[in-house]
């Protein structure tokens, strides 16, 4: 659909699927990087691993005109890369902004509790 | 091993993990509203990537089944990579109040 950007676009998609309840629900997943970089860091290497064997026992292909071209480390394509560095951070910011938005339910409805009472 | 195989093999070690580290995760609502949010944009955006042929299987290394274009595999796939990333991050952030909350009481005393 986007050529040799198709893969990119998804990952694009992601990124601004997900990047947005930093600050729509005030939560602190971005603007904690110590913590965020050290889960991705401890997450993404083992399924880089997986990735790598998978690609090598032809689990599954990558379409070279829908890909930049672009290999990193144990012949793994660079939008992989970016894949198991942006699945960890879209599925903790999707899990802080649900807590975000349960506490800030939760607060309107004591609130709205305390004036009817 | 087939994909299929490990695959199964992602999800035990996933849930091994998150019981070991005490992550708590499948105890909180939340988490099971935030884990179908995140599976249906699994699905959306999986289902380009397999329906356009950007990812493409080795059918011998797979059961067949698919949901949105893509292997059921994937959804063990997706899980295990989830589970592990809300459960460090869960674990993390566990560490962190638990190092605020003893340098707090270190700095009242």
């Amino acid at each position: 659909m986007f050529g040799e950007w198709s893969y990119m676009a998804m990952l694009a998609f992601v990124l601004v699927a997900s990047g947005w309840l930093e600050f729509a629900f005030k939560i602190r997943v971005w603007r904690n990087p110590v913590r965020l970089f050290s889960t991705v860091l401890l997450v993404a290497p083992v399924f880089i691993v997986w990735d790598a064997y998978a690609i090598s026992q032809g689990h599954w292909f990558f379409d070279k005109d829908q890909i930049l071209g672009i290999y990193g480390p144990l012949g793994i394509p660079l939008e992989e890369y970016l894949f198991f560095i942006l699945i960890p951070i879209a599925s903790v910011l999707t899990f802080e902004g649900v807590n975000s938005a349960k506490a800030m339910l939760d607060t309107w409805l004591a609130k709205r509790e305390k004036v009817s009472a | 091993m087939t994909y299929t195989m490990l695959a199964f093999i992602g999800v035990a070690v996933a849930i091994i993990i998150e019981r070991a580290i005490g992550a708590k995760l499948f105890r909180s609502p939340n988490f099971y509203l935030a884990y179908f949010i995140v599976m249906f944009f699994q699905l959306v955006t999986n289902g380009y990537l397999t329906g356009q042929g950007i990812v493409t299987y080795g059918e011998d290394m797979i059961m067949g089944a698919r949901v949105a274009n893509a292997p059921v595999e994937d959804l063990l796939f997706g899980f295990a990579l989830v589970i592990l990333s809300m459960s460090v991050w869960s674990k993390l952030g566990q560490v962190e109040s638990a190092r605020a909350g003893n340098k707090a009481t270190s700095e009242n005393a």
